[in-house]
């Protein structure tokens, strides 16, 4: 696909115009209304006290942050012009810049910065991500000082657009409880390229450019408009009709594959990597027989991820292979593999004392999906149970109704396995840890439902959260990921094919890591 | 007739009670909890925003004292706030019935006329080929489920044709009652409309054709024939003004199941109504809203039955005397 190809350079290439100007052919063209569609429905606005795709798209073009992403990884000057951290790792001091206002025309200054990593650090549901944070001091109007308990490296990440929008103190400082807060959904108030013009819950959300944005001559677009709704198949049509210009977070197979045979449109995966999805089978390891590693292991043999990425994801999708997605720079490829080994599988269960019966059976165990979609739910537990069967495991399919059903049965501890998907966001520490450290084993969903518990993974994960050191951080994490890859708590299955589908018409696609959880202010229309 | 009307109005407010408290009790006892959604919309959530979202909605109480304050609030007029959007129920509900009430209203108006027009024209000769054909259009309706009507019209009409807006009730971004504005609604309202008439076209149809039928049997059109009337007088001025009456209980009677029709008719077409947020609502566990809706509903459906009352007194002039 060379169009396709050229396409996502020309958009990365936009993305990172802030400094170069773009070449006299693909030039951003100022103005029009772009289209999005989304499945998901927000809550409200306010990003700073409700994580999640749905919330993350509309208040990335509302609210600006301090740093903000490339596709590699790499943090840019966003709010702050300039960062440095202290050589214990335990300060870090923004520069901010001093031509940005909010939407109401008061300037965005070091108060407004405090206020807000304050706010997020105590409503914000990933309490990682400024766990370490004592207070935040504000020198002058320009610079602002995070000072930490200790060296906490994800911080640089915790400062993106999707997790850490800068709020104006003047109007979200007024008392009220943040989470309730009126003006999450009314009035919202940022410094982001688009403010709001309206929003109606559950329907639409209107954004329109901010004049005074602090990047000059951006926004290109005049006004963006996300259509909320839950069918895809009905946003995909809009999107062929013309009626949409962009989707973003659409992974299944039938509807990527309409759009890879459409002219019209464009595809691509890139953007998905800071949220990091990953589909994999978790083990109830609090549960008989799933105590037993070699049970574990020998499913994890029984599974030819081959055929879940080929047939069921109709090869849009990518296998994954440990906690931390491929993409991320502190990911390692050198971890335990499950290649597909029927025999093996048999050895492991005969050596853990599960011997076939009669029937050939070794045991009966239920498999719990997470329902909303077939493709990476219900089908995967489908294909796991005529995989187990061939290894002596009766395995049944546990439906739930919808959505609450499945969690309510996660959280309780009430499976025995269960297809899942949990995100990276970003860094290990907000995403990662999470799943587990013994002391967030809880009755809540994506926290450490497994059960799973070592020692030394706690240490390396406590570890790892505090080396400021790249290198070091990196080799941390490789030993953790080879320990749990090994333990298996967790079968990897496929990294989530989320793609963003667009028209042709439009330019600078947002590929940085955030995709369009980041502010689509280079985001043009031919 | 005071005393009358006072003894409906309470026994509609028993009725009414009785309906929050069972919806309450159903609600509460499907699995799941509001708690678990927002985590799930969240993607995760810590122990102690857990525990103040249990205590803020009142989750941590007995389903008794629950039910007790909301049944309190419901009677102070007062519907809550919808633990999804944390906006107040009421106005989450008024945002919702336009769309609703132009969506049902538009449909059961289209199936009320045309279905009684087509069972008067099949009652004159029920054996001929008209009749046989409005038969067969009606029983396909009646029998297809609304969901997948909708999804074929959309197929044919909004994709291979694409004439129709696939969903939505506005063009995205679309504001103000303009000339243009009003337009693009009607534009929108076509297929869902449709969708909605096409099911109950079959019951407005088949009891308009039996009971013309019937009124065509008896001695006072036998009378009107007799002193010479032309076939059309008989037949709409006679006939159906008689025979017109059970349709009309119809009417009434049926207005729930239209509201329920409309659940999945929005759903279809992603039409921004009150069936829309309550299939949502169910999905979230947003009990208030729900509740709020199913509410709602209820009185819709006891208004619509006096109205039906009212009308039959316009219609049948002996219902006043008696």
């Amino acid at each position: 696909m060379p169009g396709f190809k050229r396409v996502c350079i020309a958009a990365l290439a936009c993305a990172l115009a802030a400094a170069a100007p773009a070449g006299a052919a693909d030039a951003p063209r100022r103005g029009g209304t772009l289209v999005m569609g989304s499945t998901e429905s927000p809550r409200h606005l306010n990003g700073a006290v409700q994580s999640g795709t749905a919330t993350a798209l509309p208040s990335t073009q509302l609210f600006a942050s301090p740093l903000r992403y490339d596709a590699d990884w790499k943090p840019h000057p966003y709010l702050a012009e300039s960062w440095e951290m202290s050589q214990d790792g335990k300060s870090l001091t923004l520069h901010l810049r001093k031509n940005a206002v909010f939407h109401d025309g008061k300037p965005v200054t070091s108060e407004d910065v405090a206020f807000s990593i304050m706010a997020i650090k105590k409503n914000h549901p990933f309490q990682t991500m400024f766990a370490p944070v004592e207070k935040v001091e504000t020198p002058d109007q320009y610079t602002a000082v995070i000072r930490m308990s200790h060296a906490h490296p994800a911080i640089l990440l915790a400062l993106s657009p999707a997790l850490c929008p800068i709020l104006p103190k003047h109007v979200y400082g007024d008392g009220q409880d943040l989470k309730d807060h009126p003006r999450n959904s009314r009035d919202v108030v940022g410094s982001g390229p688009f403010k709001l013009k309206s929003f109606t819950p559950g329907q639409e959300i209107v954004l329109e450019r901010f004049d005074k944005y602090f990047i000059p001559d951006e926004p290109y677009l005049d006004r963006i408009v996300i259509k909320i709704n839950p069918d895809a198949t009905t946003l995909m049509l809009g999107l062929e009709r013309g009626d949409l210009q962009l989707i973003p977070l659409i992974s299944e197979p039938t509807l990527l594959r309409r759009a890879q045979a459409d002219k019209n449109l464009v595809m691509t995966d890139r953007g998905y990597e800071g949220i990091g999805a990953l589909s994999w089978l978790a083990f109830n390891t609090a549960r008989k027989p799933f105590d037993d590693v070699r049970v574990r292991q020998a499913i994890a043999h029984a599974i030819d991820k081959n055929f879940i990425v080929k047939a069921l994801n109709a090869g849009f999708a990518k296998p994954s292979n440990g906690p931390i997605i491929d993409s991320s720079p502190l990911a390692t490829p050198d971890v335990k593999k499950y290649p597909l080994d029927l025999e093996k599988a048999g050895q492991l269960l005969d050596e853990a004392g599960f011997k076939k019966n009669g029937d050939g059976v070794r045991m009966k165990i239920t498999v719990d999906y997470m329902p909303g979609s077939d493709v990476q739910g219900k089908n995967v537990a489908e294909y796991l149970r005529s995989q187990l069967k061939k290894i002596g495991i009766d395995a049944q399919g546990r439906a739930s109704a919808d959505f609450p059903t499945w969690a309510k049965r996660i959280a309780s501890h009430d499976f025995d396995m269960t297809t899942d998907i949990v995100f990276n966001w970003g860094d290990p520490v907000i995403g990662v840890h999470r799943t587990y450290l013994s002391s967030n084993i809880r009755d809540i969903i994506w926290t450490n439902t497994q059960s799973y518990s070592n020692p030394k993974v706690d240490e390396l994960l406590d570890k790892a959260a505090q080396e400021n050191d790249p290198a070091r951080r990196k080799a941390l994490y490789a030993e953790f990921e080879r320990i749990v890859t090994t333990d298996a708590p967790i079968v990897y299955l496929t990294v989530i094919p989320y793609h963003t589908l667009a028209s042709r018409k439009v330019g600078g696609l947002p590929v940085s890591i955030w995709g369009a959880m980041s502010p689509l202010d280079t985001t043009y229309l031919k | 007739m005071w005393v009358y009307l006072l003894r409906r109005l309470a026994y509609a407010v028993v009725l009414l009670l009785a309906v929050v408290s069972l919806n309450f009790l159903l609600i509460h006892i499907s699995p799941g909890d509001p708690v678990e959604t927002i985590a799930g919309s969240m993607g995760g959530l810590s122990e102690e925003l857990r525990a103040q979202l249990r205590t803020q909605y009142g989750l941590d109480k007995p389903f008794l004292v629950q039910l007790g304050v909301y049944l309190v609030q419901v009677l102070h007029g007062n519907l809550g706030h919808s633990y999804y959007f944390n906006l107040p129920v009421s106005d989450l509900i008024l945002q919702r019935v336009p769309a609703t009430l132009l969506l049902v209203i538009t449909s059961v108006v289209f199936a009320f006329l045309i279905g009684t027009l087509l069972g008067t024209l099949s009652a004159r000769k029920p054996n001929g080929p008209l009749s046989q054909t409005i038969t067969v259009i009606a029983s396909v309706g009646y029998s297809a489920p609304v969901f997948w009507t909708g999804i074929v019209l959309i197929i044919l009409f909004a994709s291979i044709l694409p004439i129709f807006p696939v969903s939505d009730m506005r063009s995205p971004g679309a504001e103000g009652w303009g000339l243009a504005s009003i337009l693009d609604v009607f534009n929108h309202l076509v297929l869902p409309a449709f969708t909605l008439a096409f099911v109950q076209l079959a019951q407005y149809s088949r009891l308009a054709r039996a009971s013309v039928m019937d009124a065509l049997a008896s001695d006072y059109i036998r009378t009107a024939r007799a002193k010479g009337l032309s076939e059309r007088r008989v037949l709409y001025k006679h006939a159906l003004r008689n025979g017109i009456l059970p349709v009309l209980t119809m009417l009434g009677m049926q207005f729930g199941n239209v509201l329920a029709g409309a659940i999945l008719v929005e759903t279809v077409f992603n039409w921004p109504g009150l069936g829309r947020l309550a299939f949502d609502s169910v999905l979230r566990r947003d009990y208030p809203t729900l509740l709020g809706i199913l509410l709602f509903s209820s009185m819709l459906v006891i208004i619509m039955n006096q109205l039906t009352d009212l009308a039959y007194r316009l219609v049948d002039p002996r219902i006043k005397t008696s």
